[in-house]
């Protein structure tokens, strides 16, 4: 737990929820929502991208989710969130003005910085894009440190694109590159239909000095990094966000092991290199 | 139409051709020709002689399966730096898709009997052209492959999950690996658990 949140857990305990009010919600898709959140003790909420909280619906359960907001931004927390289950379906079912839990932050951090100097290549698939929008944000913020920033996106559907109006902020910038494709053509999408990799496929960034953060489906990004491989990005500079199941987020409870990692606190986000190897491990 | 001897450079600079030998190019730049295709055009049609094959050059091209009565499915778009078309290779010679230019298209056409013929007499040219066309065939094969699995699809996962663990391994992973105990049992329906995002 960080030192802002520290501000707010008397007895300094990972395990106890702090108090939070829910601000604001959005209606990001059918099924996914972004929330904001504020501390209800006041304060700020500090974080690196690509870490994660466990939100806490009162007497329902907690569940594990990526922080999605501007980390440059202390004064909201926001979760981008897809209401699959229990737990995430009661998070839908709170208003602004509700109050739910917050352990955290907890994890590892997509390395912006080390990248700096290098071409930046983000590869997300579906509700994946939201652990990546803080490393997004960041490298937004320093674009002058990097070479070429390029936003691979791949969504089921066009109806299914998350932060549309985003992507097409970024999009409209002159210094990002934003691509973005769908599985499934619908309606008067005129764009991209295919998977995220053949996006990787077609380039557009030095191999030889490029870094890459990918994060969605566990298939998608193994394909994801096979074809930044192959177009020859080094695996020791591909970095991927691994989701197991979370429980007590500071590597106390065993639940998330990977092979020889805790997720929740060696992860979520891992050197491919370091990793690559599991995911072929089907028991894993 | 663009003369054949000034199509030699623009094949060189195609990323499907790059490196290739300049014989082996002259080759080729005699069976090529320069095409462009307003948007809308139908570069070839499912059941047509597949007469050619494209290298695109410029602009987006719907790969497309028609059906009656209603938009065609758009199985995949292709760009600059791609190709169109392989049935040419294949007896016996029928495109098994549509291909219509989204965007204004420009692309350099290969006259497929023309090609053939000069790939049976001449087998490095055949190896040389079959090389180049194995990895994108594997490639898209590949990519379809993953767009069938649906991943981003409400239990994505989970239906990408099922067909892959065996028996045998779904028994060693109990107690191993909750979450995709998990996600197993969701996609068997039988309980409801959150997985985060």
């Amino acid at each position: 737990m960080n030192a802002a949140a520290h501000d707010h857990d008397p007895v300094h305990d990972p395990m106890i929820p702090v108090p939070f009010r829910i601000e604001k919600v959005r209606r990001d898709l059918s099924d996914t929502f972004t929330m904001e959140l504020v501390p209800e003790a006041g304060g700020e909420f500090a974080f690196k991208p690509g870490q994660f909280n466990m939100l806490y619906v009162f007497g329902v359960g907690e569940v594990p989710i990526s922080i999605s907001g501007d980390p440059a931004d202390r004064s909201v927390l926001v979760h981008t969130t897809r209401a699959v289950g229990t737990v995430t379906e009661a998070l839908d079912a709170l208003k602004p003005g509700d109050s739910l839990g917050v352990r955290g932050p907890f994890g590892t951090a997509w390395p912006v910085e080390a990248a700096f100097g290098h071409d930046l290549v983000f590869v997300a698939g579906g509700v994946g894009l939201a652990p990546l929008r803080p490393a997004i944000y960041q490298a937004v913020a320093n674009r002058d440190r990097f070479g070429r920033i390029i936003v691979l996106y791949g969504a089921r559907t066009p109806e299914d694109i998350l932060y549309k109006k985003e992507l097409e902020r970024w999009r409209g910038r002159f210094d990002l590159d934003v691509l973005v494709t769908v599985d499934r053509a619908t309606g008067k999408w005129g764009g991209n239909v295919g998977v995220v990799t053949n996006l990787i496929a077609r380039g557009g960034f030095d191999p030889l000095h490029t870094a890459s953060f990918v994060c969605g489906p566990e298939v998608m990004m193994r394909y994801s990094a096979q074809a930044l491989e192959k177009k020859g990005v080094d695996r020791g500079r591909i970095w991927v966000s691994v989701e197991r199941n979370m429980k007590c987020g500071c590597g106390l409870c065993g639940h998330c092991q990977w092979g020889p990692h805790f997720t929740c606190k060696d992860g979520p986000v891992f050197r491919y290199d370091r990793v690559a190897d599991l995911f072929q491990i089907r028991e894993l | 139409m663009v003369k054949p001897d000034t199509l030699g450079p623009i094949i060189d600079e195609h990323p499907f051709f790059r490196g290739i030998d300049a014989a082996l190019r002259d080759l080729l730049t005699g069976c090529a020709a320069n095409e462009r295709f307003e948007t809308g055009d139908m570069l070839f049609r499912q059941g047509d002689e597949a007469a050619k094959f494209f290298l695109i050059r410029a602009g987006t091209v719907a790969i497309e399966i028609d059906q009656p009565a209603q938009p065609p499915i758009i199985v995949e778009t292709i760009g600059e730096g791609e190709i169109a078309g392989w049935s040419w290779m294949i007896a016996p010679y029928r495109m098994t898709f549509d291909a219509r230019a989204v965007t204004l298209v420009r692309a350099l056409s290969f006259d497929a009997k023309c090609l053939r013929r000069k790939m049976e007499a001449d087998p490095v040219l055949g190896y040389e052209v079959l090389r180049r066309f194995l990895p994108v065939m594997a490639h898209r094969l590949a990519a379809a492959r993953l767009q069938m699995l649906d991943l981003y699809g409400p239990r994505g996962a989970a239906k990408a999950a099922k067909p892959i663990k065996t028996e045998k391994a779904q028994t060693k992973s109990k107690g191993r690996n909750r979450a995709a105990d998990a996600r197993l049992d969701q996609a068997k329906g039988k309980k409801k658990k959150d997985g985060g995002s």
